[in-house]
C-alpha cells in the first residue's frame, strides 16, 4: 500500500462526503416546512459539502499533477465566510417582510423584542 | 477506483439540483426561492470542481471564484431588495 493509494482513497472519501452532504442539503431544503429551517438546511450543509469537495480537488491536484492552486484554497475560505453571512441577510429579510413561522414553532424572540421596542418608543 | 467515485459524486450533486430546482419552481415565498438559487449556484462550485477532475485539466478552477462571488452578490442584492424596496439607495433624506 504505497502513498498513491492512501491519497487516492483520501480524495475518494472527501468527495463522497461532499456530495452525500450536498445531496442531504437538497432534502432538507425539499422537505423542511418553513423558511427559517430551510435556510438552516441549505447554509449548513451544502456550505461544509462544498468545502469537502473543493479539499478534495485541491489535494487531487497537488497530488496527482504536482499543481499547487491558490485559487482552491481562496475558493474554499470565501465559501466559508460568505455563505452563512448571505444566509443570515437572506433570513432576517424573511423575518422582516413578514413571513410567518411554521406553525408548530414555539418561541419567537426578536417578536417580543420588538414588541417592547415599539412600547418604549411609543411611550417616548 | 477514482473515476467512479466522481461519477457518483456528481450524480449526487445534479440529483440535489433537481431537488433545489422543485423548490425554485415551487417555493411558497419568495425569500424560499432565493435560498434555494443560492445553494443552487453552491453546488454548481461543486459541479465546476468535479469537471474539472474528470477533465483533468486546472483551466476551470478560475470559474469556482467567479461563481462563488456572484452567488454572493446576488444574493446581498435580493435580501436588500425584499427588506428595504431598493438596491442602492441615494443620499440619505432625513
Amino acid at each position: 500500500m504505497n502513498v498513491s493509494v492512501i491519497v487516492d482513497f483520501l480524495i475518494g472519501f472527501l468527495i463522497l462526503a461532499g456530495a452525500l452532504l450536498c445531496l442531504i442539503a437538497a432534502f432538507g431544503v425539499i422537505r423542511l416546512p418553513d423558511v427559517y429551517t430551510r435556510n438552516h438546511a441549505a447554509s449548513k450543509a451544502a456550505t461544509l459539502g462544498v468545502m469537502f469537495i473543493l479539499l478534495g480537488t485541491f489535494i487531487y491536484f497537488y497530488a496527482f499533477e504536482g499543481h499547487f492552486n491558490s485559487r482552491l484554497i481562496l475558493g474554499i475560505v470565501f465559501l466559508f465566510m460568505t455563505s452563512p453571512i448571505s444566509g443570515h441577510l437572506i433570513n432576517r429579510a424573511a423575518y422582516n417582510s413578514g413571513v410567518k413561522l411554521w406553525d408548530k414553532s414555539v418561541r419567537d424572540d426578536l417578536k417580543k423584542y420588538n414588541s417592547n421596542l415599539m412600547d418604549k418608543s411609543s411611550a417616548d | 477506483m477514482l473515476e467512479i467515485v466522481i461519477r457518483i459524486a456528481l450524480f449526487c450533486c445534479s440529483l440535489a439540483m433537481l431537488g433545489l430546482i422543485y423548490r425554485v419552481i415551487k417555493g411558497p415565498t419568495v425569500p424560499d426561492r432565493v435560498i434555494a438559487l443560492d445553494a443552487i449556484g453552491v453546488n454548481l462550485v461543486a459541479i465546476t470542481a468535479l469537471i474539472s477532475i474528470v477533465l483533468k485539466s486546472h483551466a476551470f478552477l478560475e470559474v469556482i471564484l467567479l461563481i462563488g462571488i456572484l452567488a454572493f452578490i446576488g444574493t446581498v442584492a435580493f435580501a436588500k431588495y425584499l427588506e428595504k424596496g431598493v438596491i442602492i439607495e441615494r443620499e440619505r433624506n432625513r
